[in-house]
């Protein structure tokens, strides 16, 4: 599996946030995007997962299933949580689980993995921000999809669980899975690619 | 499928739960038909008269309540990112965001609604005749509604744009339902005449309103 991207250009209200951004990215790989505030890096990664238009440029994708674009293989950890307050942790796994894998049920395994498993009958809105984040990151494990897109997923995670995802991205890696990740702290994988985007 | 029917039975789940707007449309629609005696006086024939279009006019309005909440809760926590990148079409999610929206706010008040006829001094045949006509005319409302609930998103407006886009749209929903109900009580026009043109103004928007909306969305992608 091999995405390729050649001159990306991304606009927002009139104003061009980049261009002619080029990367390259097979199974296994991991890039890391890194600039300043406002270089982009979010607008990158939503033009990936399809949820930002592509102002010009060309985003491929080889192998994989030839059958679904680029945002039906990838997960996407934004910003936000996607979570509801009024279902519980697993509720809201599960959703998602059903909604995006098609009812891969791997939901009690993905909540020990991040550590949620004791408190998977409490309504989510009683999470703090960083279980909120660790049952995000749940989804990915739940449903497997070969890219990841992360946009700051270490933001509100203690150490502890830091150093739990980057062994969650490794195990990722190792599997054949493709890994875009915007941040400004290092996140200690070996062998990533780095994108630097400037400010436009 | 799978991906259809959980999507459905989150949001139905999320319509019950504490905070969810399913009694809240119900209870809306028994103060305006409440209210409508005080105003116009315990005149009987009149409110005879007038009871299926304020049933209707009352189960409008209520059914326009929590439209606003419909994509608008999904955008802001970041759900309908995720939606967008699900597997199944986005027209269908739509869809079954839409069945799940009337199953918990439209059907309630077509339920409701020969209770209210009660205290309107509607005749048997004229509370059963509301309530076909709603059973069948609420699933058209909330189609409607569906597309201005997009569109308030795609332009990132709320509150009151919902009830002022979607309004208009409802007119023609409007009349045939009472005209229909008042058709089974006094004629002359037969009851099915404007009934079937209900049935028809529903079929388009359960066929149209999903599509709009899901073009709606993707368009306002930003």
């Amino acid at each position: 599996m091999h995405i390729s991207a050649s001159n990306l250009t991304c606009v927002r209200g009139s104003r061009e946030i980049f261009r002619n951004v080029n990367f390259s990215l097979s199974s296994g790989e991991a890039l890391v995007v890194v600039g300043p505030n406002g270089a982009g890096k979010s607008s990158l990664l939503r033009i990936i997962a399809g949820l930002l238009r592509l102002e010009s440029g060309q985003l491929e994708l080889d192998g994989g299933d030839a059958e679904l674009t680029i945002p039906e293989q990838a997960h996407y950890l934004g910003h936000q949580d996607a979570l509801k307050p009024a279902l519980s942790v697993a509720e809201n796994l599960a959703f998602w689980a059903g909604y995006l894998g098609n009812g891969a049920a791997g939901g009690t395994a993905a909540l020990e993995a991040v550590g949620l498993a004791a408190i998977r009958d409490l309504p989510a809105g009683y999470l703090s921000a960083g279980q909120r984040r660790r049952l995000s990151i749940a989804r990915l494990l739940a449903v497997p999809r070969p890219i990841w897109l992360l946009d700051e997923a270490a933001a509100a995670l203690d150490q502890a669980a830091q150093v739990r995802l980057i062994e969650l991205m490794r195990t990722h890696l190792a599997g054949g899975g493709l890994i875009l990740a915007a941040t400004h702290a290092p996140l200690g994988l070996e062998a990533a690619q780095e994108l630097r985007l400037g400010v436009a | 499928m799978e991906a259809l029917a959980a999507l459905l039975r989150r949001d139905m789940r999320l319509a019950v739960r504490v905070g969810g707007g399913a009694l809240m449309g119900v209870l809306f629609f028994l103060i305006v038909v409440v209210m409508v005696p005080f105003a116009l006086g315990p005149d009987l024939a009149l409110l005879s008269r007038t009871g299926p279009a304020i049933l209707w006019l009352g189960a409008l309005l209520a059914s326009l309540l929590a439209l606003d909440r419909l994509f608008a809760a999904d955008h802001e926590d970041g759900s309908l990112d995720l939606i967008l990148m699900g597997r199944a079409p986005l027209e269908l999610a739509v869809a079954a965001k839409a069945l799940a929206h009337w199953l918990t706010t439209g059907l309630p008040l077509v339920i409701a609604a020969p209770l209210l006829g009660l205290f309107l001094n509607l005749a048997p045949a004229a509370i059963g005749a509301v309530a076909l006509t709603l059973l069948v005319g609420t699933p058209a409302l909330t189609c409607i509604g569906l597309i201005g609930a997009a569109l308030a998103v795609a332009l990132r407006r709320g509150g009151l744009l919902v009830p002022v886009l979607v309004l208009p749209l409802t007119v023609p929903v409007l009349i045939f339902g009472v005209a229909a109900s008042n058709a089974a009580v006094t004629g002359p026009v037969p009851f099915g005449t404007p009934f079937t043109v209900l049935v028809a103004l529903t079929l388009a928007s359960v066929v149209l309103g999903p599509f709009a909306a899901a073009a709606a969305l993707r368009h306002g992608l930003d």
